[in-house]
């Protein structure tokens, strides 16, 4: 900087140069012209409506009836706005402290990596983003079905994992001697007897999910001591006769069949061959029952139903946090670099462990940043709006309302109730009035 | 204590690092990495999908899933974009959002500037006490002032046009803006005012030659705020206008059809936020540090 250095000349303090009451007349007329514009525009677009919404919030939906409270009374007594009441609630205490931690976390672990800087862009990216793109972007990660959403095929490819789907998910039981439903197994009705023939006809398979290496189904024979069976797909070009193994009809291959005894204990398990066809060997003298347990028929994961009226709350919380982490991550970051390495040195050099560290020195250092970060936060999500509306369906925005949703909706979304809106933006302000205050008394600390 | 302590601090990192303890000590970090790579990747991720969205036909988007088009990128196509251009309103919304931000971001730097001056360096009465005000102006919700201002407009014709928009924008940056600004030239050292003042130069000179040269970095970050809040509203505009639509408000009015409308919202959502994107990846660290200087808002 070319700072001209006459800071050698006598010291000078007070009014302009000329002094005396026309110069400081003067001086006022030039501050006038320096805060006129601000002045004008603060009072007419900020003050003016603060007062006139005040006003208007005791009047009807007219604006002829002064109604004294009744606008507040309907706020907190309408199913719509209380609905906007709670899950602003729920935003309020779960979101401020969840973007702060998540900050403070990121902000802790990139002091600890070389790429660091790569990181803190890709975290931070999102705040450039409008709220209402990042909705829009989160509503196609939301997507019900696993094929289509990315966050449902990342959970279906895991819960595929843990219980796979069955070979056979759209079967259901053919003919009159089998009984069940796909969901708890199919059993054939009546008990069988060692030496002879279990039939276990299935139906409703269509012809792309037929396992492959079906091959024409066969008549098992019987045989002493052991009961023979077979499960093929009971269909063929003209119908075919239900419950009847008919030529043209497939076996179907590696479907687990289980054994039971009369008072419901597993006696064995086997799988079919290409033709259909299982054979239980060496069983005692008894009734059994012979089923396909339910496994076989256990649909594909259906996917989370994040837009759904139960979840859509979270999932607009998940992307409001995904939009705000990077906010918290920098400036918690920055207090970060200003605490003295030494001080953490020294707590590490006396024995302690990063976490006491972390929990003893970072964190009481680092409070009045995390304050201002909760803070700034706290504001931020009593006036959510866009991302509501753009992550919800509208079948579902009567379950994701906020305030500053039902204030819009209300004043210009068809109801245009002047009075009520006014009162629920009256609540938004009272709402934020401790944080203006708190903001005044950190000012007038400083100066 | 301390002196004891930071000689050990420097005798403990060893020259004498055996290669076997180096690689411990790289794979030590390798889960940290590992867990912030997922993180980042799934901060990338949903954007990354958006833009892939934007490539397929609506069609295609009721069957499967945008990561199918990295892997089969016959699937991909640039119809979305020129239908976007040659056959919506789109490019129309493109110039409103232009108008708004650009207006919105100068209007509210210049007057913020002149009044940031004032409370930082011109002496007047009641001057902290106004001060005060804008502070507490700060945290008022916008939703304070949609009623009456909506009021105020169909009086004054300023419904509908992209200048009421930007009043709007301008009135509600400024107390953020005057706040920010007040407190760099507040750190203007004294000498530098002074010696000018003594020399006979004016306010109005003061201004334009020390303080804006000066104050630079801090109306730079201020700017890009100004131009993301601006360029990103939906909820201003969608109060104020009906026909003069940014391109928020053009896409929120397709919304409703989702599934048949993607082929528009996904690349004008895109549209959208590429432009602030490539704006904060290039002016990234003043961004960060307005943020700073300014996260009382």
């Amino acid at each position: 900087m070319s700072s001209p250095s006459i800071s050698a000349e006598p010291p000078y303090a007070g009014a302009p140069p000329d002094g005396g009451e026309p110069g400081r007349g003067r001086a006022y007329l030039v501050t006038a012209m320096f805060l006129a514009p601000a002045v004008i525009l603060l009072a007419v677009w900020i003050l003016y409506p603060l007062v006139y919404t005040i006003w208007r919030s005791f009047y009807d939906r007219s604006g002829n009836n002064f109604i004294w409270l009744d606008n507040y009374r309907t706020l907190f007594s309408t199913d719509t706005t209380r609905t906007a009441i709670k899950n602003n609630a729920i935003w309020v205490a779960v979101v401020p402290a969840l973007v702060t931690a998540i900050g403070l976390v990121f902000a802790v672990l990139t002091e600890r990596i070389r790429w660091s800087v790569a990181f803190k862009i890709a975290v931070f990216m999102p705040m450039a983003i409008s709220l209402f793109a990042a909705g829009v972007i989160w509503r196609i990660m939301y997507q019900q079905e696993p094929s289509r959403g990315a966050l449902n095929a990342v959970v279906g490819a895991l819960h595929d994992d843990i219980s796979p789907p069955g070979p056979l998910s759209d079967a259901f039981p053919s003919g009159t001697k089998v009984t069940g439903t796909p969901s708890t197994g199919i059993v054939l009705k009546t008990p069988v007897r060692p030496g002879s023939v279990a039939l276990l006809p299935l139906t409703g398979i269509p012809p792309d999910q037929v396992p492959s290496g079906s091959v024409q189904a066969k008549q098992p024979a019987p045989k002493a001591g052991a009961i023979a069976g077979a499960v093929w797909r009971d269909f063929k070009p003209g119908g075919g006769t239900p419950g009847k193994l008919e030529k043209g009809e497939g076996g179907l291959p590696n479907v687990t069949v289980v054994l039971k005894d009369a008072s419901g204990k597993t006696i064995g398990s086997t799988k079919t061959s290409a033709d259909g066809d299982f054979v239980f060997d060496n069983v005692k003298a008894g009734e059994y029952k012979t089923s396909i347990g339910s496994a076989t028929f256990r649909k594909p994961y259906g996917g989370v139903s994040w837009l759904g009226s139960k979840l859509i709350n979270p999932a607009i919380m998940i992307a409001y946090i995904w939009v705000w982490a990077g906010f918290a991550m920098v400036v918690i970051g920055a207090g970060l670099a200003a605490i003295p390495r030494d001080v953490l040195e020294a707590a590490r050099t006396d024995g302690s462990t990063e976490w006491q560290v972390f929990r003893r020195v970072t964190v009481p250092l680092l409070a009045p940043v995390l304050s201002v970060v909760f803070i700034t936060m706290l504001i931020n999500v009593l006036k959510v709006f866009d991302i509501v509306l753009s992550v919800a369906p509208s079948s579902v925005q009567a379950n994701a309302n906020v305030i500053a949703l039902a204030m819009w909706r209300t004043s210009f979304g068809g109801v245009n109730d002047f009075g009520l809106g006014s009162a629920i933006a009256v609540f938004l302000f009272l709402l934020v009035i401790p944080v203006l205050a708190l903001n005044i008394r950190r000012f007038r600390r400083e100066v | 204590m301390a002196t004891v302590a930071s000689d050990d601090a420097i005798v403990v990192p060893d020259p004498r690092e055996t290669v076997a303890a180096r690689i411990l000590r790289i794979l030590a970090k390798a889960p940290l990495n590992l867990l912030l790579i997922v993180i980042a990747v799934f901060w990338l991720v949903p954007t990354l999908g958006l833009f892939f969205t934007s490539l397929m036909s609506a069609n295609d988007f009721a069957n499967f899933g945008w990561w199918k088009v990295i892997s089969h990128p016959h699937l991909s196509t640039w119809n979305n974009y020129s239908n976007l251009i040659h056959h919506t309103s789109i490019p129309q919304s493109l110039w409103v959002t232009v108008q708004i931000a650009i207006g919105g971001t100068i209007l509210p730097i210049i007057i913020a500037s002149l009044a940031g001056y004032a409370f930082a360096w011109l002496d007047f009465p009641g001057r902290d006490w106004a001060f005060i005000v804008v502070i507490g102006m700060l945290v008022v919700p916008l939703q304070m002032a949609l009623i009456p201002i909506f009021s105020l407009y169909n009086h004054l014709h300023l419904f509908d046009t992209v200048f009421g928009l930007i009043l709007f924008h301008t009135a509600f940056g400024l107390p953020f803006a005057i706040f920010l600004l007040r407190n760099f030239f507040i750190g203007i050292p004294k000498d530098i005012l002074e010696s000018a003042r003594i020399d006979g130069a004016s306010e109005i000179r003061i201004f334009l030659r020390l303080i804006l040269p000066l104050g630079l970095p801090a109306i730079a970050s201020l700017a890009i705020f100004q131009f993301l809040w601006t360029w990103n509203d939906l909820l201003v505009a969608l109060t104020m206008a009906r026909n003069t639509q940014p391109l928020t408000v053009a896409i929120f009015s397709n919304l409703r059809q989702f599934g048949s409308n993607i082929d528009l919202i996904a690349p004008a959502a895109f549209f959208s936020l590429a432009i602030p994107l490539a704006v904060f990846l290039a002016f990234q660290r003043y961004f960060a540090e307005g943020l700073l200087a300014g996260s009382v808002k």
